[in-house]
């Protein structure tokens, strides 16, 4: 594996820089990377060290300077993945989550066929046929920045950010596609509404998502996607029914 | 009934925290918690509570309490004091660094804590609230953990957990492990040498980018000083001062990666910005430099208008400073005694050794749009 860099963010966490570009490659060399430092966390091997966390290029161990030291872990990380061979193949479950594309939630659809100069229907045929991966949570609780959006759809983020975006918005900017948890400012282009909540305190894991899944969306009417909304509440249905395979 | 604290006013931001979600940043949760953690430790060892137990923090103006039901051990951190009064009508003065025992019917009335910053009132045994991925934690902004994921409003009930030390009372039982003093539970307790924050500028050690910056910048940044500005928040401390110019062909712009509170981040305006408690998990923005662990806590004496000025130091030394740091703390917890009401103590002495202040502009919760309208 290709370590670029390792830095430090002072005596609290190490960075470890593992790619340049986000992409297929650098989610596969995180997610690599990300197995294996669990794995010695988990056996007690990695001194100091509370939790691994991971972004789109680079994995981030946070120590407790008062158990470890970042030249004993620094020398540690390079010797467990300087030699490891990066694993391309799937890490995460399958999740194929209803996505409304209607213009009451789709708001941005039309506005972004334009500019695109596609049809509308085209902007979300292109969207739902992709099978998106999740390369980081963050921003918010439990939201996922999934990569795999098709060249053509890919824009900058609007020039006017929205004070409100609501809850559950699919939105795309920069190659990206993100779900909104809850209503926030925003200034990616809405595609559609997802129903199901991606951070649910209740949960014993409250995100839904891990970085590491991936994503394909399944268009549904704005009435069917009430009617999921009420057996959610209902607890008819739990977020799990919309799984479609579990980690390899 | 229940002894428990009955919220009459409840602040402009009072929440519950403790050291945070410290397991969950892989699901982008924050970590969250107080600001200053040696506040923390030193008014949970004054309540014989675990080091990590929660406590109220306070912003700008102090809430008014009343206990019901039975007793209930409080402390002040060094930012903190107060009246209690008593349904009597008597009262007393409650100094930083004390925890009291407040009988069934008295007020507590906070001061503002000092110099308009925040402040703890720790609860013997914490509070009986649901843990949410393992804390107690509040983090507003997605409304969950501490009380309702929210501040404190009035009318607002606080349970604290049962304890020992509350149920022994009067009888000594529950008498604190950490006085060797031999303090009784019920009686007033004091931190003879509460912990003294180190002076001078805050120490940083340089990066995770620090290539991203000039070598200019680097050196205006080590040596010019930087002020609060009013756009700080539990999220973080905006700073005015020089700009700081990142490195030709590099930008302001870094593949997002992980942040941890002290990261100081500079985006394209060249003014840098030290991320704190409530950060997001990952950011987009180059860091110049992280303040090391033993000077996090300083941040949360800093207000509006203070003067911050950073001094590089390697890692070695700021290991070596999170190692002093706590071994001070030791002392300190080591020198909590029992404290007489008549006033044998030395209050200005005490008052002296008060570091503790304050931030935040938190009546402004959600002053950084970059951050908000930016997710990438």
């Amino acid at each position: 594996m290709d370590i670029q860099a390792i830095r430090p963010l002072a005596d609290s966490a190490i960075t470890v820089d593992l790619a340049h570009e986000v992409g297929p490659y650098a989610a596969a060399s995180v997610g690599t990377a990300v197995a294996l430092l669990n794995h010695e966390l988990e056996a007690g091997t990695l001194p100091g060290v509370t939790e691994i966390t991971r972004a789109f290029c680079s994995v981030t161990l946070h120590y407790d300077a008062l158990d470890g030291s970042h030249e004993a872990l620094a020398t540690r990380i390079a010797d467990i993945l300087a030699p490891a061979v990066v694993d391309a193949g799937p890490t995460g479950r399958a999740w194929r989550l209803p996505c409304c594309y209607c213009d009451e939630y789709g708001t941005d659809l039309a506005a972004l066929a334009a500019r695109l100069s596609l049809p509308r229907d085209e902007v979300v045929r292109l969207h739902r046929e992709t099978t998106f991966s999740v390369h980081a949570l963050g921003f918010l609780p439990g939201l996922p920045f999934m990569g795999g959006l098709p060249e053509a759809l890919n824009v900058p983020r609007r020039t006017e950010p929205r004070v409100r975006v609501p809850a559950g918005s699919v939105a795309i900017a920069n190659g990206l596609c993100v779900i909104y948890p809850w209503e926030c400012p925003g200034g990616w282009h809405i595609v559609g509404r997802c129903p199901i909540p991606l951070f649910d305190v209740s949960r014993p894991s409250p995100a839904l998502l891990d970085a590491g899944d991936t994503v394909r969306f399944e268009p549904v009417s704005a009435a069917r996607m009430r009617e999921i909304e009420d057996e959610l509440a209902r607890s008819a249905v739990g977020a799990a029914a919309f799984m479609e395979a579990e980690k390899p | 009934m229940r002894q428990r604290l009955r919220v009459l006013s409840p602040g402009l931001r009072t929440l519950v925290q403790d050291t945070g979600f410290r397991r969950s940043r892989r699901q982008g949760v924050p970590l969250s918690g107080v600001l200053d953690r040696t506040a923390l430790a030193q008014v949970n060892a004054l309540l014989d509570n675990p080091a990590d137990t929660e406590a109220l923090e306070i912003a700008l103006t102090s809430p008014t309490l009343v206990a019901e039901g039975g007793p209930v051990r409080v402390a002040a951190s060094g930012a903190v004091s107060g009246m209690v009064k008593t349904l009597k009508g008597d009262s007393r003065p409650l100094h930083p660094w004390t925890a009291t025992t407040l009988l069934q019917g008295d007020t507590l009335n906070l001061s503002a804590p000092a110099r308009g910053g925040t402040g703890l009132l720790g609860i013997g045994g914490g509070l009986d609230l649901p843990r949410v991925m393992g804390s107690r934690a509040t983090f507003v902004r997605a409304g969950f953990g501490g009380l309702a994921g929210r501040a404190l409003r009035a009318g607002d009930v606080l349970y604290p957990c049962p304890t020992p030390t509350i149920n022994g009372i009067g009888t000594g039982t529950g008498a604190g492990s950490a006085s060797g003093a031999g303090a009784g539970a019920g009686a007033d307790r004091i931190i003879a040498r509460p912990l003294a924050l180190a002076s001078g500028p805050i120490r940083v050690v340089l990066g995770p980018q620090r290539e991203w910056f000039t070598d200019v910048a680097i050196e205006t940044f080590v040596t010019q000083p930087y002020s609060v500005t009013p756009e700080t928040d539990r999220m973080g401390m905006r700073l005015q001062g020089p700009t700081l110019a990142h490195a030709p062909g590099k930008g302001a712009d870094i593949i997002s990666d992980g942040i941890v509170p002290g990261a100081i981040q500079v985006p394209g305006t060249g003014r840098p910005i030290i991320l704190l408690a409530d950060a997001q998990t990952t950011g987009g923005y180059p860091k110049i430099a992280t303040v090391i662990s033993a000077d996090l806590p300083r941040l949360a004496a800093l207000v509006t208008g203070d003067e911050i000025r950073f001094a590089a130091v390697t890692l070695k030394q700021a290991e070596a400073a999170a190692r002093e740091q706590r071994a001070a703390l030791d002392n300190a917890v080591a020198s909590i005694c029992r404290a007489h009401r008549t006033g044998e103590i030395d209050i200005d002495g005490l008052a002296d050794a008060n570091l503790m202040g304050g931030v935040v502009d938190m009546c402004r919760p959600d002053n950084f749009p970059d951050h908000l309208y930016d997710p990438e």
